[in-house]
């Protein structure tokens, strides 16, 4: 019975600064309608900051001082952050805010290795709280009570805020109406400025805090944004007190689940959000969100198939790829292979966001469930590599067909936030059942059969899958199909008002979408000739997603462009850089704030000029109607 | 001998939010071809009363049978396979399509073919998307994206999506707003003329009383969610209670017209 409680009491301590992070990100989404991603990296360097200074000053004064410092300073950085990038894409679609704050995030992970090396910081105890409580026999830290005790404090003072002052008044109302913000005039940027600068300083005291009880390391940022994100869309986005009792569910689940389930403790959380998003998709104590801003959505350039001119000069380009081996060496020919799989998986996730207006954060997991599936069919079950390779992304499409199930009953950020919780699902599947999946360690020996088996070979295989799924895909967005799958994306109720079933056409669509994926897995897997619990990560779904909006979203043939330029570029900056996150994250953060509409939108865009400085006299009959390539 | 049922019969609609009875046991017919106008102040629950009778809204009591079959509790969608387009008082088109598109995507469900991923969108029904667009007028407009077209211009388009499956029954939310008096007078003509030609029974709100008393058949008058009178046009414009309400006195008939006050 002790032991329980010892367990319960532990929970809730973990619970203190999961809602203090989460908290500050639900106040900052409350006033700006930013959901921000960089929310786990401002924890990350809280604690870094405050193992750096709690070193520096010793006693008392400066563990608890340094604490506090640590935060201010990291509030302070958030101010420059709000007002340098935020305040350029307050009115950008919330994808590209997700992503602008992602991009952040992983300037962020380099610069920490780069200032304190890769290695785990174990920071000093709490003085004061330096030794344990005897609970029948069972050892309670001190440090654990005062944080069990600092939750509730936390919530009380923040209460107050938001009750007493007029500052509280003033987000309050910003959270419950919109138009009040804009009616605030000039105060409206400070209130944001402000709101951010709090939002941070949460986190990053709730980074503080940890040092005592975790060691510092430079992965905690995305282990923390997961979890948070979990708490603030099982509590309800904007509300604080949702936060709380949804940081302490969490926590709870969290210590009881290793006891109950200790294989799959992650999915309890992850199974529980899912099922409350489905009863209530607004969160415990959030509100329904009007409409949600459409994702894409910022142009209005018609799409049209390729002319008769572009077909040929498109099948041009895919010629002169074919005669690459003519004078390529191995290296050249094994990235060209993979070139060509992440143009399969960018276009599948393309033709999600762009068509169905569906932005998906975990689109790796139907990627990494055809790699899987393919591991699967070729060790366990021995089967030829063309069985195997026409088998395989069948896992990615069951994958897809249940949680798109799910996924689409929501849309905007909660989509967003419920295909990543899949993911991470999947992801937590592959990386526990050790004795099926090979956990961290994979399954290794996956060999192309000896037909593909020469880098040559293979690249052909692969180009001529990405030909022929790029080619099935665009013929699926110019269908009947794909005219509803546009539709559902403008206008759910227009849509449902002229006899279509958005949600079964979107499921239809994600399913597509995870197949697709789930094809690009499957070559990849072979490629590597090993499957890891990474390729359904996090980082991979992220790749893909900027791949996307590097080609350009509102786009049809972004996903191609995307992911040759990307892919290259990644390959290239690893090899020649220790910084490649910084760099990457730099890259996204630009797209984000000045190429919104990526290269093939820029491409459109400079033709289209070219269009209008041209003779005079074709325009002036008929205003020329641009359209997307 | 059984009569045939009315295209529309609608018998005791009651929707309340909270404390406010938006609309409180309305009742009429509407009959093929026939052209019905929906009359009432603002907030008078008109708009709401459109939602319940294409399903977007389901009423707290009461039913709707289109030719005899209940569709109460069913899916937009479905009632709207069942024969009854819509256009919305704020209007709702595919914003990135253009207009052609817009019209197409109705004509692709209406075929069935909205699982077609193999066929070429843009050469499906794109003859008859022309016709359709021509019919409203906006036939200049085919390849222009959605979302540059001005208000009066979208209503014209939600005007063709709506004909798009054929319908036998037609609920316009305020079809004309937006749009200069000519127009409107235009617009209200052709979608007349259009309900007498395929015997098409259409129910309009209007603010716009020369354009109501003009093209409606009959009348109904809704106010504070309470039917206080039906007629033909020159009986409701007699009436002293609708007077009364258009006069703005409309606050005299608190708790409804049964107390059959009067100004
Ligand atoms: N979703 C809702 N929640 C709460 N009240 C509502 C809702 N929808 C409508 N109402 C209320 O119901 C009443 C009727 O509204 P409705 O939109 O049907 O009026 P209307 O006759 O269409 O007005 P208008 O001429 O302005 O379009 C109004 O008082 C309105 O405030
Ligand atoms: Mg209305």
């Amino acid at each position: 019975m002790a032991f329980y409680v010892v367990q319960f009491l532990t929970g809730l301590a973990s619970a203190a600064s999961l809602f203090l992070v989460a908290s500050g990100l639900s106040i900052i989404f409350g006033v700006t309608r930013i959901v921000n991603f960089a929310h786990g990296a401002f924890y990350m360097i809280g604690a870094y900051i405050a193992f750096t200074l709690t070193e520096r000053f010793s006693g008392a004064f400066g563990f608890w001082g340094g604490v506090v410092a640590a935060a201010l300073a990291v509030a302070l950085i958030g101010v420059l952050v709000e007002m340098v990038l935020l305040r350029r894409i307050y009115h950008a679609p919330e994808l590209f805010q997700l992503l602008g704050t992602f991009g952040l995030t992983l300037i962020v992970e380099d610069l920490v290795v780069l200032i304190w090396g890769p290695d785990d910081l174990v920071g000093r105890r709490a003085p004061g709280f330096k030794g344990a409580v005897d609970f029948f026999g069972q050892n309670i830290p001190s440090y654990d009570l005062f944080l069990i005790v600092l939750g509730p404090v936390v919530l009380g003072i923040l209460w107050l805020l938001f009750q007493r002052t007029r500052w509280g008044v003033l987000v309050r109302a910003a959270t419950q109406d919109r138009d009040m913000v804009a009616a605030l005039g000039v105060n409206q940027k400070w209130l944001f400025t402000s709101v951010f600068a709090v939002g941070v300083f949460l986190a990053a005291l709730g980074g503080a805090l940890q040092i005592p009880r975790d060691a510092v390391h430079h992965a905690m940022d995305l282990r923390i944004i997961v979890e948070v994100f979990v708490v603030v869309v099982i509590g309800g986005l904007g509300s604080i007190v949702g936060a709380f009792v949804a940081a302490v569910l969490v926590s709870e689940l969290n210590a009881f689940g290793i006891l109950i389930f200790p294989k799959i403790s992650i999915i309890l959380v992850f199974l529980v959000m899912a099922v409350v998003l489905i009863v209530r998709p607004w969160g415990l104590f959030g509100k329904p969100e009007a409409a949600a801003r459409k994702t894409p959505g910022l142009s209005v350039n018609p799409w049209r198939p390729l002319t008769s001119n572009e077909r040929l000069g498109s099948l041009a380009a895919l010629v002169i790829a074919a005669m690459l081996p003519l004078f390529a060496g191995n290296y050249a020919l094994t990235v060209g292979s993979e070139i060509a799989i992440f143009v399969i998986f960018a276009i599948s996730l393309h033709f999600l966001m762009s068509v169905g207006g569906l932005a998906s954060f975990g689109h790796a997991a139907y990627f990494g469930l055809g790699a899987y599936g393919v591991a699967f069919l070729a060790k366990m079950a021995g089967l030829p590599m063309i069985v195997c390779l026409l088998l395989g992304p069948l896992l990615g499409c069951m994958g897809a067909a249940v949680f798109g199930f799910f996924a689409v009953q929501l849309s905007g950020v909660y989509f967003a936030m419920l295909t990543l919780a899949f993911a991470q699902i999947v992801w937590s599947i592959a990386f526990q059942w050790v004795s099926v999946t090979g956990g961290d360690n994979g399954i290794l020996g996956v060999w192309p059969a000896s037909w593909a088996a020469s880098p040559s070979h293979f690249y052909w295989l692969a180009l001529g899958v990405a030909a022929l799924v790029t080619i099935a895909l665009r013929i699926a967005v110019f269908s009947p199909f794909g005219y509803a799958l546009r539709a559902t994306r403008d206008s759910v109720l227009r849509s449902e008002a002229v006899g279509i079933n958005a949600k079964r056409i979107q499921w239809t669509a994600f399913v597509i979408a995870g197949t697709t994926a789930g094809i690009g897995g499957a070559l990849f897997a072979y490629l590597k000739g090993s499957v890891f619990p990474d390729n359904l990560g996090i980082s991979l779904s992220v790749d893909a997603l900027v791949m996307v909006l590097l080609g350009g979203v509102e786009t049809v043939s972004g996903g191609v462009v995307g992911a040759i330029v990307y892919k290259a570029l990644n390959i290239w900056l690893v090899s020649q850089t220790d910084l490649s996150k910084l760099v990457l994250g730099g890259f996204i953060v630009l797209i984000v704030v000045v190429f919104p509409k990526g290269i093939v939108g820029m491409l459109e865009i400079l033709a289209q000029r070219r269009r209008k400085s041209s003779p005079p006299g074709s325009s002036l009959l008929a205003k020329p109607i641009e359209s997307a390539e | 001998m059984s009569v045939a049922p009315p295209l529309l019969a609608v018998e005791g609609l009651t929707k309340s939010y909270g404390g406010i009875h938006a609309v409180r046991g309305v009742s009429f017919s509407l009959r093929s071809g026939e052209i019905l106008a929906l009359i009432g102040p603002n907030g008078a629950g008109k708009s709401t009363c459109f939602d319940m009778l294409n399903g977007q809204n389901q009423p707290d009591t009461g039913r709707v049978c289109l030719l005899g079959e209940e569709t109460t509790g069913k899916k937009p969608r479905d009632i709207w396979r069942m024969g009854v387009g819509r256009t919305f008082q704020i209007t709702a088109t595919f914003a990135t399509m253009t207009v052609r598109e817009n019209v197409q995507v109705a004509l692709i469900s209406h075929g069935k073919q909205l699982y077609n991923l193999w066929g070429s969108a843009p050469n499906v029904d794109c003859a008859e998307a022309g016709r359709l667009l021509e019919l409203v007028g906006m036939g200049g407009y085919a390849d222009r994206p959605c979302g540059e077209l001005a208000y009066g211009d979208l209503k014209r388009l939600e005007l063709a999506i709506a004909l798009a499956n054929q319908p036998k029954l037609l609920l316009m939310d305020e079809p004309t707003a937006g749009m200069a008096p000519r127009e409107r007078v235009e617009l209200m003509r052709l979608t007349a003329q259009i309900a007498k030609e395929k015997s098409i029974g259409v129910l309009f709100t209007e603010h716009d009383m020369d354009v109501v008393f003009e093209h409606a058949d009959r009348i109904i008058v809704l106010n504070r969610g309470t039917l206080i009178a039906e007629g033909s046009p020159a009986e409701v414009r007699g009436n002293p209670q609708v007077q009364a309400i258009y006069l703005g006195e409309g606050l005299l008939y608190e708790g409804g017209h049964h107390e059959g006050a009067s100004a």
